[in-house]
C-alpha cells in the first residue's frame, strides 16, 4: 500500500481517533502524540491492513488501548497529565461567550467522568456510533454499554442542573 | 405536541434507549434559538456534542516510506559483501605469499646450517692434510 492510499484510508477517521484520545488524555499535546503514535503503528502494519475488515474500528480500539496504557503508566509513576487547553481563542459577542462558557463547563464535567463513561459518551453522542460498534470497540456487552451510557448522561444532567441552579453568570 | 415528543425522547435519551435518529432530533431541537425554559438546562449538553465533533487533528504525521529504505539497505549490504570478498581475497593471497616466503626462508636456513656443518668437517680434513704433509716432509 502506498502512502497516498494509506492516507486516503486513514483520513476519514483520524479526527475521531484524535477526539477519543483527547477525551481520555484531556491534554491536547498528549492526544496529538497518541494519535500520531497510533497512525504510525497502523502504517507499519499497512501490509496486513487489507486483512482487517474494519480499519476504523481497529484503529479506534488501538487508540483506546494506547490511551488507557498511557493513563495507567502516568498514574503508576504518580504524574498528572498536564494540559493548558481550557481556553479557546474565540471571542466576539456576549452570546458566543456564554456558549463558550457552557462548552467549557461541559468539558470539565466530561473530564470528571470515569474512563468507561467518557468513552461511551464520546463514541455515542459525539461520534454517533451504533451500539453494536461500541460493544465491539470497547469489548463490552450491549447491556453494559446501555447502563454505562445512561449513567454518564444522567451524571452530566445532574452536574448541569447544579450549575443551572447556581445561576448562569 | 412537539414538546411532548421532545420530552418523551429526552426521557428515553437518559435511559439510553434512543436511536441515533432520535438523538439527531434532540440535537436539532436544542440547536434552535427558542426552546422551552425548563429544557434550557439541557442545552449545553447537546450543543457541546456538536462542538466537540468539530475538533480536528491537524498535526502532520511523518510517514516514512519504509519499504524503499529496506531496498536500499539490501543494495548497501550487497555492495559491502562484494567489496569484502574482493579485499578479503587479496588479503588472503598476500598472507599466503608471506607464509610461502617464510617457508622458503626456513628451508634456506636449514641448507645454510648444513653447509656450515660441512665446512666444519672440511676443517678437520685440512688438519689431516697438514699432518700428512708433515709426515711426508719428515721422510
Amino acid at each position: 500500500m502506498q502512502q497516498s492510499d494509506f492516507l486516503n484510508v486513514v483520513m476519514p477517521f483520524k479526527d475521531k481517533l484524535y477526539r477519543l484520545a483527547k477525551r481520555l488524555l484531556i491534554s491536547k499535546e498528549e492526544a496529538e502524540d497518541a494519535t500520531q503514535e497510533v497512525l504510525l503503528k497502523l502504517w507499519s502494519k499497512n501490509e496486513s491492513m487489507a486483512d482487517y475488515k474494519n480499519v476504523e474500528a481497529f484503529a479506534m480500539t488501538m487508540t483506546k488501548n494506547f490511551c488507557l496504557d498511557r493513563l495507567k503508566s502516568k498514574q503508576a509513576s504518580n504524574l498528572k497529565l498536564v494540559h493548558s487547553n481550557y481556553q479557546d481563542e474565540n471571542t466576539s459577542l456576549q452570546k458566543q461567550l456564554e456558549a463558550e462558557d457552557s462548552v467549557r463547563w461541559m468539558e470539565r464535567i466530561m473530564d470528571t467522568l470515569p474512563e468507561q463513561q467518557k468513552m461511551v459518551l464520546q463514541l455515542r453522542d459525539v461520534e454517533q456510533y451504533e451500539f453494536e460498534e461500541i460493544c465491539e470497540l470497547l469489548d463490552m456487552k450491549p447491556t453494559a454499554v446501555r447502563v454505562t451510557l445512561s449513567r454518564a448522561r444522567k451524571t452530566v444532567r445532574e452536574e448541569l442542573a447544579k450549575k443551572h441552579s447556581y445561576g448562569i453568570g | 405536541m412537539e414538546l411532548d415528543r421532545i420530552e418523551n425522547l429526552l426521557e428515553k435519551y437518559f435511559e439510553a434507549t434512543t436511536t441515533i435518529a432520535e438523538e439527531k432530533i434532540l440535537k436539532q431541537y436544542f440547536s434552535q434559538e427558542n426552546i422551552e425554559p425548563h429544557l434550557e438546562q439541557h442545552r449545553p449538553m447537546f450543543n457541546y456534542f456538536s462542538v466537540a465533533k468539530e475538533e480536528r487533528f491537524t498535526k502532520q504525521v511523518p510517514l516514512k516510506p519504509r519499504r524503499n529504505y529496506y531496498k536500499w539497505m539490501s543494495v548497501a549490504a550487497v555492495a559491502i559483501l562484494t567489496f569484502g570478498i574482493y579485499f578479503g581475497n587479496q588479503y588472503r593471497e598476500r598472507k599466503q605469499a608471506e607464509i610461502a616466503y617464510q617457508e622458503t626462508k626456513k628451508a634456506f636456513e636449514l641448507l645454510a646450517e648444513n653447509f656450515g656443518r660441512g665446512t666444519e668437517k672440511v676443517a678437520y680434513l685440512q688438519e689431516f692434510e697438514a699432518a700428512k704433509q708433515k709426515i711426508y716432509n719428515n721422510d
